[in-house]
């Protein structure tokens, strides 16, 4: 099956549409910019750190994303299936490489729609003081990509399982491990083995990726790491949806 | 022509459609007859590439299913079982969705999705979800979408069901006048429907095919072909042992429906005997309220084929 743009970006549309089809869509977003506002002003001390940058507020994104890049990703598939709407969506001549990328595609622009809407915090600093704003973008950019790949397990997830709840909470757990490796904790806990094998685990981790780029460095490592486990996960999803699709 | 051979599906232990073998040619309308549970809903998925077969093959105009599904798909219409729709979607965004994935554009599409929407009426619905839909026009809005593209290829499982009786007859009159030059493949376990609008009928049990022919030449195995549906105007005494003495009158059956004094006249080898039958009555002077004769029922074939298999 080949990568055709024109039928991913009508499945795309298609799934954009039912996100905003109820007002969950606003919900949603509004809930995701209350906190990370709160977590940024709160517990990152924004005002206090009296550093013109968004280390607080970028510092919290991996926490967030954690509950709420699985509660987009879960109504990928699940309901598909739920409904029976997959035989019709899988009868249809889009091609399954083009639903699974689509549909992945439809998610990770709406996480990309919220995160934008958070440009107040960069006005804010700018108004404030005289930020690197190519360390801002950075880590934008970095974030954006870091949902991609937990939308991405979501998306496995969601194929994984009929019930939407169900897909919630296995894909809080994996992206929970995906973080957790690179917390010292866990890596200290890998004392007994050899430093090749802790660098391994720790260069798995979301946040050790994520950290690098939110500091402004834009290593093509971590660009690709992220790029890596998007197609790795959506890869998982095309095997899993071929598999689940009629059961 | 679609080209179905050796099909076989099997789901851990069970078999759901077993070794099944038929072609289906142009302007030909087939009906899938079966019990629940027969594979009708199965075999439809293979031949949609949905599902992938077990065992065995199915070609499309010369295009195999299982390794091209897209260009069959495209060239087909699918009413899965239940007509699934996106819930959330209005009627008319759901068939523009449709429509766009079946490539239609601008002027085209629009002629396209304005014909179907009269064809199954959908016009005072568009702009309400699918969700709020009644079963009669959630049923139409998957007929629609399965429609839009003019199919070479139309599969619908079960499209009448739960449909009330004008919608049905609306239904089958829209699938009359598809078929023309077009490959219609329907299931269902309505057997009227079979005589209704099909040219061809499957039955199927047990993942098996059973029979195969024209649904007039199934009634002729009926044991209700040429029998005869007598009811008499008066009470004659050994009514029933006199009518059976008749010629060539192998059984006859006391009917109690739809009232007493009414009879059923099995002929030996589904002959035509009612003018004999005329004449008899004739000779006693007994008075008849109502005679008629009987096609054949497609029920009975269906039983008595399904039964036997089972046992």
């Amino acid at each position: 099956m080949t990568f055709n743009m024109n039928m991913t970006t009508i499945v795309m549309q298609r799934q954009l549409h039912s996100y905003f089809a109820t007002p969950i869509a606003y919900v949603f977003i509004l809930m995701f910019l209350v906190l990370s506002g709160v977590f940024s002003f709160y517990l990152g001390h924004f005002y206090e750190k009296g550093q013109a940058d968004l280390s607080a507020f970028f510092n919290f994104h991996p926490w967030l994303y954690l509950f709420f890049m699985p509660a987009i990703a879960m109504g990928l598939w699940a309901p598909e299936r739920q409904m029976g709407t997959i035989e019709l969506l899988m009868t249809l001549p889009i091609g399954q490489t083009n639903a699974v990328i689509g549909k992945f595609l439809a998610a990770w622009v709406f996480a990309g729609l919220a995160l934008v809407l958070t440009f107040p915090m960069w006005l804010t600093v700018a108004y404030l003081g005289d930020p690197d704003n190519g360390v801002i973008a950075a880590g934008y950019i970095g974030s954006w990509l870091m949902a991609g790949s937990f939308l991405a397990i979501g998306s496995c997830m969601s194929v994984c399982s009929k019930n939407q709840i169900v897909a919630f909470i296995f894909t809080v757990v994996v992206c929970f491990i995906f973080m957790v490796s690179g917390v010292p904790m866990v890596l200290d806990s890998f004392a007994w083995a050899p430093q090749s094998m802790i660098d391994f685990i720790a260069g798995l981790s979301f946040l050790t990726r994520f950290d690098a780029i939110a500091r402004g460095v834009l290593d093509l490592r971590d660009i690709t790491y992220f790029f890596a486990m998007m197609a790795l996960w959506l890869y998982f999803t095309q095997v899993m949806l071929q598999r689940n699709k009629a059961k | 022509m679609i080209r179905v051979q050796n099909l076989t599906k099997r789901f851990d232990q069970f078999t759901a459609v077993n070794n099944l073998s038929f072609d289906v040619c142009p302007g030909e309308v087939l009906g899938f007859l079966g019990p629940n549970g027969a594979g009708k809903s199965t075999t439809m998925k293979m031949i949609t590439g949905f599902i992938e077969p077990s065992d065995g093959k199915v070609s499309v105009f010369d295009m195999h299913v299982s390794q091209d599904p897209q260009a069959v798909q495209t060239i087909m219409g699918y009413l899965p079982e239940g007509a699934p729709a996106y819930g959330e979607m209005t009627v008319i965004a759901f068939l523009q969705f449709i429509a766009k994935v079946r490539g239609l554009k601008g002027e085209q599409a629009e002629q396209r999705l304005a014909k179907v929407i009269e064809q199954v009426e959908l016009a005072p619905v568009l702009n309400k979800p699918i969700d709020t839909l009644s079963k009669g026009f959630a049923r139409r809005v998957g007929l629609a979408q399965a429609i839009i593209h003019d199919p070479k290829v139309l599969i619908l499982d079960e499209p009448t069901d739960g449909l009330d009786p004008n919608q049905k007859h609306q239904v089958r009159e829209l699938i009359k006048g598809l078929a023309k030059d077009k490959i219609v493949i329907i299931s269902t376990h309505i057997l009227e429907e079979v005589s209704a609008v099909c040219s061809r009928a499957l039955i199927i049990s047990e993942g098996q095919l059973l029979l195969d022919g024209k649904p007039d030449e199934l009634e002729r195995q009926s044991r209700h072909h040429n029998a005869i549906c007598l009811q008499l105007a008066d009470e004659y005494a050994d009514a029933q042992q006199q009518l059976a003495s008749i010629d060539q009158i192998e059984t006859v059956e006391a009917v109690a429906e739809p009232e007493d004094r009414t009879f059923m006249l099995f002929p030996k080898d589904g002959q035509m005997l009612l003018p004999e039958v005329v004449r008899w009555l004739d000779d006693k002077q007994w008075e008849v309220e109502n005679i008629h004769l009987e096609k054949g029922r497609l029920d009975d074939v269906f039983r008595q084929v399904t039964r036997a298999q089972t046992v």
